[in-house]
């Protein structure tokens, strides 16, 4: 595994040079120990086909998500302002990020606010490179006739209308697609959005992430991917409570593609 | 002579109470906040036919829209045999278009009887699927009393309604055979696809006398069925037949992940930015200062009203809502229904107290609680699965802001996660200089 390179907007502003894309890492992506190795395989497949990308770095803020869902709306709107201006101040044109809840965020609720980018999901930068041919998959590499089942993040998905990108990924890997009863428009929640992640659940008779995870072990699938850090998180756990972490891997897109490609 | 006044003073009487309703109900619903839904017409007409005329989203489930379609379209087809009985009622004729119409109208009357038995066995299937298979969306705590009694009561109106058609078209139709049809002074047959059976096989035992009170029976029960129906619908869940339209059309178009930006708020947050504001300068007059969310029905937007009324209470935003399935409080169909008993007991309060009445209720607190608010995952489930494009969650999200940021009330973790996204701009606590650290962690 080769080092990473990863130049931030202040280094390349620094050197004169402006990248074509910001990747926008996130909280989770930054912070948290298993979405890290998410951000790190991007960063990889990035790396891999030399597009010219940048981090904020430490300038990097929340979007403001959670508190938004969380209806609070000022701690959203200061966050928002903020980001703006920094971004802004980079005259950043284009956006990627692993996240849906920054992607949703960012693309739908900062025009209004001033700040108008073209704003995508990494499923859509991925199959991009695939499609031209900037990425080539050998094969399926090692997930070739691997039962895959895919759990639709709700910001992507019902929130955004982007159901197809992280499935044509997946069939790119020679392994076999399986949908769960509840999938795309009518996908259940992980159980993490709307502010659900930072928060005890209210009193009911099951955690939804135990719900859906009931969901995914019925495809008989070995691997349950997902395009979303919490979602990843939330899936983890549901798989743990079933004590099946040792034959059931909640992985995301990019880390397939990464990993086939043997980046 | 005495028919005809009797019937105009109904037809008067049923289509002005509507009037009167159709009106209180506009009124109900504007007393919600302005919200811009005129733009784009072009895609809203598009929306409207195709989940409104064309019912796309209930074709989710198919076996229950095929159903709904049945008794949608006879509904839809039937209103066309209402023109023939308003003339023949004011008029005291008998079948006014039969003769002028000739073969055409045998196919419409046909066609109309072929779709009352497709309302008939769908309407038969709906009591049974609602109670002896007692579906489970249609058995949660918000359904006890009215609610259920409500659905029952409307199926039972179209079977008796269906069961009026064929008792006017079978009688008419025995009366035929034997001549004594006020429709013809020849014997015959009419003709028509189903009462050409119905006539013989189970009017054809009665005699002239007793046909002729029982082909009344039949159009009158038709007459005070469709008035009684057409007047019940304001007091009913059914009121989608009509606002369905109107809601679709409306419809939110943005993406679903989309919240609003508050206005109020972006502009307060541009001034705390704006380091050449004057602290000291006096706020901008702006009228009575709005309430950052929603704390009652007033808060909302005419837009959420609507919804409220639009509801038909089918349940499938709380069959798809992940904290319901888990068992959690929350039922998007209860904040619906919520929504509109308020609004209906605080404009009845206003109307007979004067507009500025208070009761001193309000839609937080008195009906929904905090514990149904903070349950939502804002997945979008429950917008995607309404068929007519009710927004549930908007109203979450509106009264989530109302405890927020006017109240302070939230769940303690919350609170901290607030906190941390002020300070570190994280929803957790760590140092935002160490936000790149995983560059260069192994």
């Amino acid at each position: 595994m080769s080092t990473l390179h990863v130049p931030t907007m202040a280094e390349m502003m620094a050197q004169g040079q402006t990248p074509d894309i910001l990747f926008w890492v996130g909280c989770s992506g930054s912070f948290d120990d298993r979405a890290k190795k998410i951000t790190k395989a991007l960063v990889r497949i990035l790396n891999e086909c030399k597009v010219n990308f940048a981090v904020l770095g430490a300038e990097e803020s929340c979007t403001g998500d959670p508190a938004k869902r969380a209806g609070n709306e000022f701690t959203f709107q200061m966050q928002a302002m903020m980001n703006i201006q920094v971004l802004d101040g980079y005259e950043v044109k284009k956006i990627v990020t692993a996240c849906p809840h920054c992607f949703n965020t960012l693309k739908n609720e900062y025009p209004e606010l001033g700040g108008k980018y073209e704003v995508i999901h990494h499923t859509q930068l991925i199959q991009e490179l695939i499609n031209t041919g900037k990425l080539s998959l050998k094969g399926g590499g090692m997930f070739k006739g691997k039962k895959i089942t895919f759990h639709d993040p709700c910001y992507l998905g019902r929130g955004n209308d982007i159901y197809e990108a992280p499935r044509e990924l997946i069939e790119k890997l020679d392994a076999e697609l399986v949908e769960m009863k509840r999938c795309k428009t009518n996908g259940l929640c992980c159980g993490a959005g709307g502010a659900q992640m930072f928060k005890e659940a209210e009193k009911g008779n099951k955690e939804v992430n135990v719900e859906r995870t009931e969901d995914a072990l019925e495809t008989q699938a070995s691997i349950i991917a997902t395009g979303c850090p919490f979602c990843n998180t939330m899936m983890t756990d549901g798989v743990k409570n079933f004590n099946k972490e040792h034959e059931i891997q909640v992985l995301d897109v990019a880390e397939l593609i990464a990993n086939a490609a043997e980046l | 002579m005495i028919a005809a006044i009797i019937f105009s003073i109904m037809l008067v009487a049923g289509f002005g109470w509507f009037g009167v309703n159709i009106l209180k109900i506009r009124s109900n619903i504007l007393l919600g906040r302005d919200v811009n839904r005129k733009d784009r017409p072009a895609e809203r007409w598009r929306v409207m036919t195709l989940v409104a005329l064309g019912q796309k989203k209930m074709f989710a489930r198919p076996i229950p829209a095929l159903l709904h379609l049945g008794i949608y379209v006879a509904f839809v087809i039937t209103q066309v045999e209402l023109i023939e009985i308003v003339v023949d009622g004011i008029t005291g004729s008998h079948r006014a278009f039969m003769e002028s119409l000739g073969g055409f109208y045998t196919l419409v009357i046909s066609i109309i009887e072929i779709l009352s038995v497709a309302a008939l066995i769908a309407t038969i299937a709906f009591l049974v699927r609602r109670n002896i298979l007692r579906l489970r969306r249609f058995h949660k705590p918000e359904m006890k009393g009215f609610p259920t009694f409500d659905a029952n009561l409307i199926l039972c109106m179209e079977l008796i309604l269906v069961f009026c058609i064929f008792t006017m078209n079978g009688a008419d139709e025995a009366l035929y055979l034997q001549g004594a049809s006020h429709a013809s002074h020849e014997a015959g047959s009419f003709g028509f696809a189903i009462s050409s059976w119905v006539g013989p096989h189970i009017f054809g035992g009665f005699s002239v006398e007793t046909l002729h009170v029982l082909e009344r029976v039949g159009w009158w029960g038709h007459w005070i069925m469709v008035l009684s129906f057409l007047n019940y619908l304001p007091y009913s869940k059914h009121f989608h037949i009509l606002l369905a339209f109107p809601n679709t059309w409306y419809s939110n178009l943005e993406k679903k992940g989309k919240f609003t930006n508050m206005e109020a708020v972006t502009n307060e947050v541009k001034l705390m930015l704006d380091p050449t504001a004057d602290p000291f300068a006096a706020p901008a007059p702006e009228g009575a200062p709005q309430r950052f969310g929603a704390k009652d029905v007033t808060d909302l937007t005419w837009k959420n009203l609507m919804d409220a009324y639009t509801c038909t209470e089918c349940g499938r935003c709380t069959s798809e809502c992940p904290a319901n399935i888990t068992g959690k409080k929350l039922s998007p169909r209860k904040i619906m229904m919520d929504t509109r008993d308020r609004m209906v007991e605080l404009a009845d309060g206003k109307r007979k107290n004067g507009k500025e009445y208070e009761d001193g209720k309000s839609l937080m607190f008195d009906y929904i609680t905090e514990e149904e608010v903070w349950a939502c995952t804002s997945c979008n489930a429950c917008v995607q699965a309404c068929p007519v494009n009710i927004d549930p969650l908007a109203i979450i999200v509106d009264l989530r802001r109302y405890l927020v940021m006017e109240e302070s009330k939230m769940p303690t973790e919350l609170t901290g996660m607030l906190t941390n996204i002020e300070n570190n701009g994280a929803p957790w606590q760590f140092s935002p200089a160490d936000r790149g650290n995983w560059i260069h962690e192994d």
